[in-house]
């Protein structure tokens, strides 16, 4: 077989799993244009393979494919100021499979960009999908990181994203991982931010369980310099028999520090089962810390004050649900 | 248009509603006055069929027909509703999606239109959730809001005055008074003789039931006289 041949082959099957992604993203209610833009910057990719890789000026990707998955490194050059949101696609179509992204991330000083990454996973019956991040967020810097994920009906999925970000003096991290479409399957989120003096981190997991999906999330925010703020929130719902445990540790170390944990269960269904274990903690008595969390079933009044409007009550139900995930 | 006859509410065996009858004309205020703890907020809930309330005893006659037996829904889509004397928050939910899904076809004709009818501009909240972010106040008038956008046959207004400011009620009051000119029969239930100002007829509560009907300044003076100096309010002999 001749070299073009061979180049041609590659090219084919490389547009198709393109074309693949871009579908599923579509079906999964995305907007491809996104992904077909030529001036905003985007990564996609496909089990282990890179399949697009358009950086913009002040910002770098840089990738590596590996045997199960892709090393990433992002970096966002000092003072880059990046107008468009970045989008990132990472994906597996076949049922089965394993893709691991180790990420880097390094957002220096002054800069500022918004990342969505889109995980999309259709027909996931047996997939691994894993993430371990390290995010570094220079002085005076924001990075907005929000992670959709759309699965398939089966709910043969396992994600596991763990992160630990550090968040340089007057920094912000803002990051939203949201998993509402299609089965849950098996969720073990980890999220760990270290803040600096006067930086912020808000951290909002929503997520809807529905049949047997199991859900960890692991919110914790450390916040160790003077005036860090920091927001552990998380919105989770859940019907059939899902099962869900969220943790939000909140820790004021420095004076000023203000920190908050915002947990909401909702079970919808009689075998469903929630559980919460906020933590809070100061180690410096001008430090201040609080905590609320709210676990049960779908508020009745909520549910009669959309009834009396003409709503029926599965629909109300809806609209809530639909609310405490937007 | 409504028609309660001899409504009886026993809960965890205490009557709470004694005897009740009240008709609201088509095209009606109707006020309804009554101390606190007099039952008020019990008939919104026993007509509306909210908080599981369901009479012991009587019936509710809407259109002609019994509706003791319908849930909030088929009540609400047989145009009744309720405003709350506390609204519930209801996070992700925007004021613009609230007034669309009140309106009847869902799409709320000039929403705009009915958050200014009640004080508020639409550029600040629309786009707001109308959850604890709200004040108590602010939350009120956008139930009222709803209630415009919905255009019932009857509303159910449970202390609509309550945390309003002076400056906002008068602007309430004609909301309610446009809303009846536009069709709506209105059951206002309150606590202030002023609010039942703009009525037809005030009913006054006592101890669960409706000890008199009448004008509303003959009911008010009514209500002055006896109501608001009576030590036994949840003893009917007493203010007889």
């Amino acid at each position: 077989m001749s070299q073009s041949t061979l180049t041609k082959m590659i090219g084919n099957s490389v547009e198709k799993e393109y074309q693949g992604m871009i579908d599923a993203y579509e079906k999964a209610g995305g907007d491809k244009r996104v992904l077909q833009t030529k001036d905003v910057a985007k990564l996609v990719v496909h089990e282990n393979k890179v399949l697009a890789n358009d950086p913009i000026k002040g910002l770098k990707i840089e990738t590596k494919e590996t045997k199960s998955g892709v090393s990433v490194k992002l970096t966002v050059e000092e003072g880059a100021k990046i107008a468009r949101p970045v989008h990132l696609c990472f994906g597996l179509l076949p049922k089965e499979g394993l893709q691991e992204i180790i990420m880097k991330v390094d957002a220096q000083d002054n800069s500022q960009v918004s990342v969505i990454a889109h995980c999309i996973f259709p027909n996931a019956v047996k997939v691994i999908h894993k993430m371990d991040a390290d995010i570094e967020i220079g002085a005076n810097a924001r990075f907005d990181y929000k992670e959709t994920h759309y699965h398939g009906e089966d709910g043969g999925i396992e994600v596991i994203p763990k992160a630990k970000v550090k968040v340089g003096k007057g920094g912000i991290w803002q990051s939203t991982f949201a998993l509402s479409q299609g089965m849950v399957g098996k969720l073990d989120y980890d999220f760990e931010v270290f803040c600096q003096e006067k930086a912020i981190a808000e951290l909002t997991v929503k997520v809807y369980g529905k049949g047997n999906d199991d859900i960890k999330v692991w919110e914790k925010i450390h916040l160790n310099g003077a005036g860090a703020r920091g927001l552990a929130k998380s919105r989770v719902v859940l019907g059939d028999k899902a099962r869900a445990e969220v943790r939000g540790e909140t820790y004021g170390n420095a004076p000023y520090a203000r920190g908050h944990v915002d947990c909401i269960e909702l079970v919808n269904g009689t075998e469903a089962v929630a559980r919460a274990i906020p933590i809070v903690s100061v180690t410096n008595d001008k430090a201040k810390v609080t905590h609320e969390a709210a676990i049960g079933s779908i508020d009745r009044k909520q549910v009669e004050t959309l009834m009396a409007r003409g709503l029926d009550e599965d629909k109300a139900v809806d609209v809530i649900v639909k609310g405490i995930l937007r | 248009m409504l028609d309660v006859a001899k409504l009886e509410l026993t809960l965890n065996g205490k009557p709470i509603i004694n005897d009740l009858s009240l008709h609201v004309d088509k095209g009606e205020i109707h006020g309804i006055l009554g101390e606190n703890g007099t039952g008020k907020t019990t008939i919104a809930n026993l007509i509306m069929g909210t908080n599981n309330y369901k009479p012991t005893a009587g019936k509710i006659i809407f259109e002609g027909q019994d509706i003791s037996g319908l849930s909030v829904s088929q009540r609400a889509q047989k145009g009744i509703t309720l405003a709350w004397q506390e609204p519930a928050r209801v996070e992700g939910l925007t004021v613009r999606d609230y007034l669309a899904l009140s309106s009847r076809n869902g799409q709320a004709d000039q929403p705009e239109r009915f958050l200014l009818m009640v004080g508020l501009e639409p550029a600040q909240y629309m786009d707001r959730d109308i959850d604890a972010t709200l004040s108590g106040g602010e939350r009120k008038r956008i139930e009222m809001a709803s209630v415009l956008a919905m255009r019932p046959k009857l509303a159910i207004l449970d202390e609509p005055d309550s945390g309003i400011d002076i400056v906002a009620l008068p602007l309430l009051l004609n909301s309610i008074i446009e809303m009846n000119k536009q069709g709506s029969s209105v059951l206002l239930i309150t606590h202030s003789e002023r609010v039942t100002e703009i009525s037809h007829r005030v009913s006054i509560l006592c101890a669960g039931t409706i000890i008199r009907t009448g004008p509303p300044s003959e009911s008010s003076q009514w209500f002055k006289d006896n109501c608001q100096t009576c030590l036994h309010i949840n003893e009917p002999e007493h203010t007889n």
